[in-house]
């Protein structure tokens, strides 16, 4: 027999194993994105709404009634979001695909139907799927045509099996819905305020309305704000118009503790001070500090509008069940309670920019606020037109059917989507850029949109507090996706494994919690909840009730999660300083997934991902297996998670599944980040947005109104983890370019580079650039519509005239020529009279026509890449021209590698003339050393030897963010294949042909090239166009416009006294009037003639600055005169 | 290459990559092409195939707007299209299997002989260096009609008339011990180096020199401290290792024969200048 010791020993040997590390761990993370996909959160967010939560609006504003007939009603019985289609013609539809929508200009939306019950005189009528609007979908809902699709049947649908979804298609634009960050509804937040001052606030968020109740300190005495309350209320009255009577029970509610006692007393005492004892006297006293409201007396008295705001305004997310305010006035009190408990201890005062306190509002949550406006918009329409219509007596009974209108209901979701401005009429909320137009710059910037987060407050203030990265931010929100500037830290991006939740019903956890242990508020003493035995228990902000075990509720709680009883979404979470456990199961939360980990073992096993790998096991059955969960930030912060195996300890519950996955998209394209200055990585993501190459597999097919492609586009050669996540190799952008480091000639400073002449004409960095023009063919209210005619011909030679060579017969460009500046390339006519009727003379064939051709204006010219006839909505015919220009790189285009280095090319070096190695390898960049030693790009230099290992064995390398390969293998490759192993090779001079004097760091690097290029910018002019007001120079180079002398210049040249030099820039070169001044009474006259004097006897002729002459003359025009005051050059 | 200051063979090398004239396409005229290529890349991937003429039998072209002449173009035709063919099976998605000339290579080049080519050319003297090189793939209904027109020229002007692939030399290394090396640490020498180089005597058991010129100078050795200060390398600055690599349209024999003739007009007409400059002491020196 084992003695006790032995057993302990053996246990203990057993314990202090290592834990042995889990292979490919990592692919758990294929797995996570297959369920999940990129943008999932965008998706699982529309679903929710259009599935579930539009049910649960039509639930709550499901009747109308009319006040002029009380037989009357209409009931809701049901809504539905149907798929997708577009109505061609009155009730024609037909179903329509996304792609379809984008080239035609229309919104890709589906109808919106409801079943309904209503009255008819004395009928009672039951109709189904009646549409009433119709609903713009997300691509890849789960009402999206491409929803389950497999690669080759979205081919057939022109859409791109790696385009992740999860935008909108509204008028032909792909609008996104960008993820709003929020502060959390419904929970206490205490903090200080603008005077030093501590204050608890809640927001409460309903469905009906949207509050802010403030409980704030004034003389160390409590008061409580709201915006219904002319002015703050002492918190005693507040209680006891709660029905809190009893001065005792109000300090027993917030607590026995000595200090607790002390800091009631003299809110207590102002109670009496002010002579209200009964909870009548207090609401009367509230009562007559309700703000009025604009217009109408309510008919309530005082003390009945104090109840009622009691009711419905104050901490409105508290229920309240038969006007028994006991709930609210714990809660009033646990507001208190946490309010001298941050005075006595700083700890507990929350911090505002706590990622657990954030919640991020999705185009679901979005539009359902939306949409439920819309619908009480609409159906008060209703109510207001029946309340109208029945009283008068009609030949036909009133049938309300006959006065839904579909449009408004559309319109106003349009309309939102399309402009991004959110107004909200009963939260009073007006919100503007809430979408945007998804960037499809490339596939990175496409994919970086999806997942962007912008926060609503403190744009242009200058706190540091919300810019600044949290540590709560870990896993959660990328790092180093934000951008710089402006928003540098208000703009962030979500890390690749973040999920955020949607709303989840409350009544199962609820039944669990008081299964387990949970004592209901209602059947608690009032005074039980300051005892120091008990722990509150908190659901999603709302007061549960007390349990006297926690642990054991928390313990139950995550067994029950783990099990899959309760939804793996739902998080609990004790805070022992505030004695309280949190359960939220509300929408918006972030998580991530974390391994469990019980008895310093991993819950999954080698056996668990050897079985993924095969494909017998996916991330679902982790989950369902309790082997993997989510944590939410706040369940994040009560856990103990080590990031590696060996990390983990006794203490340790979870295991961080991959430690790369606290990155996000952007950055999972740099190789080797952790190896660089944080801001590089940063400027990285900002960069990889802009590079050209591949945006989808349908790109032939679209017609952007621009779009840079990459000729030979390649994958990098020092891949990532992210990057095969993500399928970066699929459409990559970017060419490993041969790079070496070393200077030369002196037109690589300041970041420039050299690039090899060779390299550029055999293809490097050579894009093709994609503009669009779209021409409408108008229909005029005359009947009347544009025409589009036939190329011109000239009279003698019976040729085609010059600029309508590109014309076909139609009128319209034949694809594959080529446009110069000023060519028609839609010959387009428009009637002369479109308003007026057509007399009866005039008719149709007789009509007038006036040129409107749409010509092509730009010095460089395009070919004709595509021609698209079609009509869209309104059903005029709409054409589109895809133009394309093919740009070989040239000085001054902008290149950039993957780690924020970016330069412009600043010489284009014949082949001979570079430098090359042994092997006769020439590079094909040239970058100077001095790009490193301040930036710190470590990555960069082990991204070199990591391609370089990768050409030489033929094998893709990996620099994936805190892995990847090590030097140490890089460089014994390098070894391997004969070359130095720090990746310096002897150079040769191209130009003298003597060795250079020193080994110069030589390799491939992934170079992108940037969309900036100086053909689009290039810009100079001698005279040109002027405004037509001022008579200066236009400006900007759109517009042909002057190069600007500024204030600036301005002041030099005052400076250096070059009076002529000035007098030439700002009146000669610009708009030089000569006028006729009469000398005497000082005014402008003209031809010589004085009016005012009636005489030419005094005028003077003078050249003076149009704006000048204009000035005066906009004077006069407001009765002021001014004045010139001439006098001879010569007289002194 | 030996015993000559390296500008010599630098200038060698420089010539041949931009100096030696080659026949290349230099003119595309589109007459179809309905192919997912665009019409300025598609022409832009043909002037890079290598062609297969003697460039001294034709001459530069005068002027760029001139009609082209047998004496100064070569003219090539491509016409193909693309169709599923009849009898292959639904199971596959293999494209061989599916369609008809679904690859375009320069071996579906036609040359057209222009005037009196066809009888001083033989049928193999013009032709694409490579048959196997892809231009564009092709999908059943889309079609590439096209004429294209060779011109002569130099690498100087376009990377495309440039005649080799690379032109290069290395100088031949040169690797000294300094004191014998045996047992163990002869044979970490060995593998310090590349194949070859070092060589161990059986005997012995110590390393010599066997050939230096197969190292690839990576400096391997150094980074070996017990080996470090016994080997001392270096490399013969006037011993060069030449390497040149045709694209196939002349053999580097050819090339270099013609590369040695360009450098000999050049010093002729420096010498002529050199000689005007005596008459006219006017002039610059350096022109």
């Amino acid at each position: 027999m084992e003695t006790l010791e032995e057993v302990m020993l053996k246990d203990k040997v057993k314990l202090s194993e290592p834990v042995k590390k889990l292979e490919d761990k990592w692919k758990l993370l294929p797995s996570f994105l297959k369920v999940k996909g990129l943008v999932k959160q965008h998706i699982d967010s529309f679903n929710y709404f259009i599935n579930v939560e539009i049910k649960k609006i039509l639930k709550a504003n499901n009747l109308i009634t009319s006040d002029a007939d009380e037989m009357f009603y209409l009931k809701y019985l049901n809504i539905y979001v149907g798929k997708p289609d577009i109505e061609e013609s009155f009730n024609i539809s037909k179903p329509i695909s996304p792609h379809e929508c984008r080239l035609r200009d229309i919104t890709y939306a589906s109808p919106i139907t409801v079943d309904i019950e209503y009255t008819r005189g004395q009928q009672r009528i039951i109709r189904n799927n009646l549409p009433i609007g119709r609903m713009p979908l997300m691509l890849r809902c789960s009402n999206c045509v491409l929803t389950g699709k497999s690669s080759e049947e979205l081919a057939r649908l022109n859409e791109c099996p790696i385009d992740p979804g999860g935008y909108f298609i509204v008028r032909g634009t792909e609008k996104v819905i960008l993820i709003q960050e929020q502060l959390s509804k419904n929970r206490m937040i205490v903090e200080v305020d603008r005077k030093g001052l501590l204050t608890c606030s809640v927001t409460s968020s309903t469905h009906e309305r949207k509050s802010k109740t403030v409980i704030s300190t004034k003389d160390s005495r409590f008061y409580l704000k709201h915006n219904s309350l002319a002015e703050d209320i002492p918190i005693a009255i507040v209680m006891k118009a709660y029905g809190i009577e009893s001065d005792q029970e109000i300090v027993h509610m917030i607590g026995t503790e000595k200090n607790i006692i002390f800091a009631m007393a003299p809110c207590i005492e102002e109670s009496h001070r002010l002579k209200i004892f009964t909870q009548l006297q207090a609401l009367a006293y509230i009562g007559n500090r309700i703000r009025q409201k604009r217009f109408g007396n309510s008919p309530l008295n005082k003390v009945d509008e104090a109840r009622q705001t009691l009711h419905d305004l104050i901490l409105s997310h508290v229920p309240v069940e038969n006007w028994n305010f006991k709930v609210k006035a714990i809660y009033t009190a646990l507001m208190i309670r946490r309010l001298i408990m941050a005075y006595d201890d700083e700890a507990t005062v929350d911090d505002r920019d706590y990622v657990g306190n954030k919640r991020l509002e999705l185009a679901g949550q979005l539009l359902s606020l939306l949409f439920e406006d819309l619908f009480k918009k609409f159906n008060s329409e209703l109510k207001k037109i029946a309340d109208m219509t029945i009283p008068k007596q009609r030949a036909t009974q009133f049938d309300i059917i006959r006065h839904i209108r579909q449009d408004q209901i559309t319109n106003g979701l349009v309309h939102a989507i399309s402009s991004g401005n959110w107004s909200i009429k009963r939260f009073k909320m007006e919100r503007a850029g809430v979408t945007q137009v998804l960037s499809r710059l490339s596939y990175i910037s496409a994919l970086g949109h999806m997942t962007r987060i912008t926060s609503q407050f403190e744009k242009t203030r200058k706190v540091s507090g919300p810019r600044s990265l949290q540590p709560s931010q870990w896993g959660m929100l990328c790092p180093s996706d934000t951008p710089e500037g402006e928003a540098c830290g208000l703009v962030k991006n979500l890390a690749l494994m973040t999920h955020i939740t949607t709303d989840l019903n409350e009544e199962p956890i609820i039944r669990l919690a008081l299964n387990f242990g949970v004592e209901d508020v209602n059947m608690v003493l009032s005074g039980d909840f300051s005892s120091p035995l008990v722990y509150s228990v908190f659901l999603n902000g709302n007061i549960l009730g007390i349990v006297r075990h926690y642990e054991r509720l928390v313990q139950a709680f995550r067994a029950m999660r783990r099990a899959g009883y309760i939804s793996e979404f739902v998080s609990i979470y004790t805070n022992l300083k505030l004695r309280a456990v949190y359960i939220s199961s509300d929408g918006g939360r972030v998580c991530r997934p974390y391994i469990i980990v019980e008895n310093k073992r991993p819950k999954v096993r080698q056996q668990h991902i050897d079985e993924l790998v095969q494909g017998v096991r996916e991330f679902e059955d982790f989950l369902k297996e309790g082997l993997v969960e989510y944590l939410d930030v706040n369940e994040e912060n009560d856990c103990f998670i080590s990031v590696y195996e060996d990390e983990i300890t006794t203490e340790t519950t979870h295991l961080e599944i991959e430690p790369f996955t606290i990155l996000g998209v952007c950055v999972g394209l740099v190789p080797y980040p952790h190896h660089n200055q944080s801001p590089r990585n940063t400027y990285q993501c900002a960069m990889g947005k802009q590079a050209m190459g591949t945006i989808a597999y349908n790109q032939r097919n679209r017609i952007d109104t621009v779009m840079y492609n990459l000729v030979y586009p390649q994958p990098p050669l020092v891949k990532s983890r992210t990057l095969d996540l993500i399928k970066f190799d699929k459409l990559p952008a970017g060419q490993n370019a041969t790079l070496a480091v070393m200077s030369y000639s002196g037109y690589d400073i300041e970041d420039a580079l050299i690039l090899n002449k060779s390299s550029v004409e055999r293809g490097f960095g050579r894009c093709l650039v994609y503009r669009n023009q779209k021409i409408f063919m108008k229909r005029y209210a005359n009947q009347t519509c544009d025409i589009v005619k036939g190329p011109m011909y000239d009279s003698t030679t019976r040729k085609v005239i010059d600029i309508h060579k590109a014309l076909d017969t139609d009128g319209i460009c034949m694809p594959g020529e080529m446009v110069e500046n000023r060519q028609v390339m839609v010959n387009k006519e428009t009637p002369t009279v479109t308003s007026n009727p057509l007399s009866g003379s005039n008719s149709q064939d007789k009509l007038e026509y006036r040129k409107t051709p749409v010509t092509y204006r730009s010095p460089i010219p395009s070919y004709i890449d595509k021609v698209m006839i079609s009509s869209n909505e309104e059903e005029s015919f709409l054409i589109k021209l895809n133009l394309r220009q093919t740009r070989t790189p040239e000085v001054g285009d902008k290149f950039s590698s993957r780690h924020g280095q970016k330069g412009v090319c600043g010489l284009i070096v014949p082949q001979e003339d570079m430098p090359f190695a042994d092997t006769g390898i020439c590079p094909d960049v040239i970058m100077n050393p001095h790009g490193y030693p301040s930036r710190m790009t470590v990555g960069k230099l082990l991204e070199l030897m990591g391609s370089k290992a990768a050409v030489l064995d033929g094998k893709f390398r990996y620099g994936t963010a805190f892995g990847g390969d090590k030097i140490e293998q890089l460089s014994q490759a390098l070894i391997d294949n004969g070359y130095n192993y720090l990746g310096k090779d002897y150079v040769t001079s191209g130009v003298t042909g003597e060795p250079l004097s020193a080994y110069i760091y030589f390799g491939p690097v992934y170079y992108q090239k940037l969309k900036h290029m100086v053909t689009d910018k290039m810009h100079a002019r001698a005279t040109g166009p002027r405004a037509a007001l001022t008579r200066q120079p236009t400006e900007g180079r759109s517009r042909d416009g002057g190069l600007r002398l500024g204030e600036m210049e301005r002041d030099c040249l005052i400076g250096y006294g070059a009076s002529n030099l000035l007098l030439e820039r700002l009146m000669i070169s610009s708009d030089a009037f000569e006028v006729d001044v009469c000398s005497k009474c000082g005014l402008i006259g003209y031809s010589g003639w004085c009016n005012m004097c009636k005489s030419s006897s005094y005028v003077a002729s003078m050249k003076m600055p149009y704006a000048c002459k204009l000035l005066f003359q906009e004077l006069q025009s407001m009765n002021i005169v001014p004045r010139l005051t001439l006098k001879k050059y010569n007289d002194s | 290459m030996v015993h000559i200051d390296c500008s010599v063979a630098n200038a060698f090398r420089r010539i041949l990559l931009s100096e030696v004239p080659t026949m290349a396409i230099d003119r595309v005229c589109i007459l179809n092409n309905t192919s997912l290529i665009q019409d300025e890349v598609l022409a832009h991937r043909i002037g890079l195939i290598p062609i297969k003429a003697d460039p001294r039998m034709f001459e530069y072209r005068s002027a760029d707007d001139t009609e082209p002449t047998e004496h100064d173009s070569i003219q090539f035709n491509l016409k193909v299209k693309c169709t599923r063919k009849s009898d292959s099976s639904g199971e596959t998605s293999d494209p061989d299997h599916l369609y008809n000339n679904h690859k375009v290579t320069t071996a579906d080049f036609k040359w057209k002989p222009l005037g009196n080519q066809a009888n001083m050319f033989k049928k193999g003297d013009i032709h694409p260096v490579h048959n196997d090189i892809l231009i564009a793939k092709l999908r059943p209904g889309q079609e590439i009609d096209l004429q294209m027109y060779c011109f002569k020229g130099l690498g100087k002007t376009h990377a495309k008339f440039s005649p080799v692939a690379t032109a290069t030399y290395r100088l031949l290394p040169d690797i000294s011990l300094l004191e014998p090396i045996k047992g163990e640490l002869a044979k970490m020498l060995k593998k310090c180096f590349a194949n070859g180089v070092i060589g161990i005597n059986d005997q012995t058991g110590e390393a010599y020199v066997k050939d230096a010129r197969r190292d690839n100078c990576s400096r391997e050795v150094l980074r070996h401290e017990d080996l470090k200060n016994h080997v001392q390398l270096s490399r013969i600055r006037d011993h060069f290792i030449f390497n040149v690599e045709s694209t196939g349209c002349l053999p580097v024999y050819d090339l270099i024969c013609q590369a040695i003739e360009v450098l000999m007009t050049k010093c002729k007409k420096f010498i002529d200048i050199l000689d005007n400059v005596d008459n006219e002491p006017e002039d610059d020196d350096d022109e």
